[in-house]
């Protein structure tokens, strides 16, 4: 069964609202999300891989991670948790960052609040990623590039192809 | 400087005007009238929104008047799309790791 992913951009360009149902239970779903051994396995788009360096998930602990490529390119990244409700949601700040985890600071970070719940065929996932700052869209999108160069460049041969 | 429609959007004075226009088509200066700033700084953004080829200038008589440039907008809706691509792929992804769960 598929599902369809659904996102909404608000009028300020300042927020996404991200929304997915999934057939697992909430238990299942909260488990990939939070035990490095298993985001390793899905939070980068083949054919990149995710690499979990450490993951601390207790607020004021944070997870550091690469997005390594078919080339042997890497991108560092953290996420820190600011809030947690056990298997209900969890909010954090995400960062580009080096391999130390020193946070690159021509990158906005970018806050998730993460909401799970159960369904009547399973459960769903809903995210709203906000931004600090609303006139510092361009940076966001640059961002998002980065994002999307970093983990997409699997769909980029599809988006080459339009 | 980049002129590119992130650059346009990026301002909110600039996105209110953009928002007008979307509407109908303005002059400067009815555009100014919604507006608590300076014709003068009211201008300059119309000037940013034209570099970055947001909006064009038509004349029509004397008076020239700015349309949205519908094509450059949609290049957010193409970022959107990307962007779109990577979580789904993401979330297919935790569907199979949820499946082995």
């Amino acid at each position: 069964m598929t599902h369809e992913t659904e996102i909404l951009k608000d009028p300020n360009n300042k927020q996404l609202n991200i929304t997915r149902a999934f057939s697992a239970p909430v238990e299942k779903v909260w488990k990939a999300w939070t035990e490095a051994e298993l985001l390793d396995k899905w939070w980068a788009p083949k054919p990149w891989k995710t690499i979990t360096k450490t993951l601390d998930f207790k607020v004021g602990g944070f997870w550091l991670y690469c997005m390594a490529g078919p080339n042997g390119e890497k991108a560092w990244c953290r996420v820190d948790f600011t809030a947690i409700t056990p298997a209900k949601s969890f909010d954090a700040t995400a960062s580009f960052c080096d391999e130390q985890g020193n946070v690159d600071k021509n990158f906005p970070p970018m806050n998730w609040h993460n909401v799970f719940s159960a369904t009547a065929t399973g459960s769903k996932v809903e995210i709203v990623l906000s931004f600090d700052s609303e006139a510092d869209l361009e940076k966001i999108v640059q961002m998002g590039f980065k994002e999307g160069f970093t983990m997409g460049l699997g769909n980029l041969d599809e988006l080459l192809a339009e | 400087m980049r002129r590119d429609i992130f650059q346009a959007i990026a301002d909110p004075t600039r996105r209110a005007i953009l928002a007008l226009l979307a509407i109908q088509a303005m002059t400067p200066n009815a555009l100014a009238e919604h507006f608590n700033s300076s014709r003068q700084a009211v201008s300059k953004h119309i000037q940013v929104l034209a570099d970055c080829e947001a909006v064009t200038p038509k004349q029509t008589g004397r008076e020239i008047y700015y349309h949205v440039n519908a094509n450059k907008m949609k290049e957010v809706d193409k970022w959107l799309d990307t962007f779109r691509k990577i979580w789904e792929d993401r979330f297919n992804q935790l569907d199979d790791v949820l499946t082995d769960l």
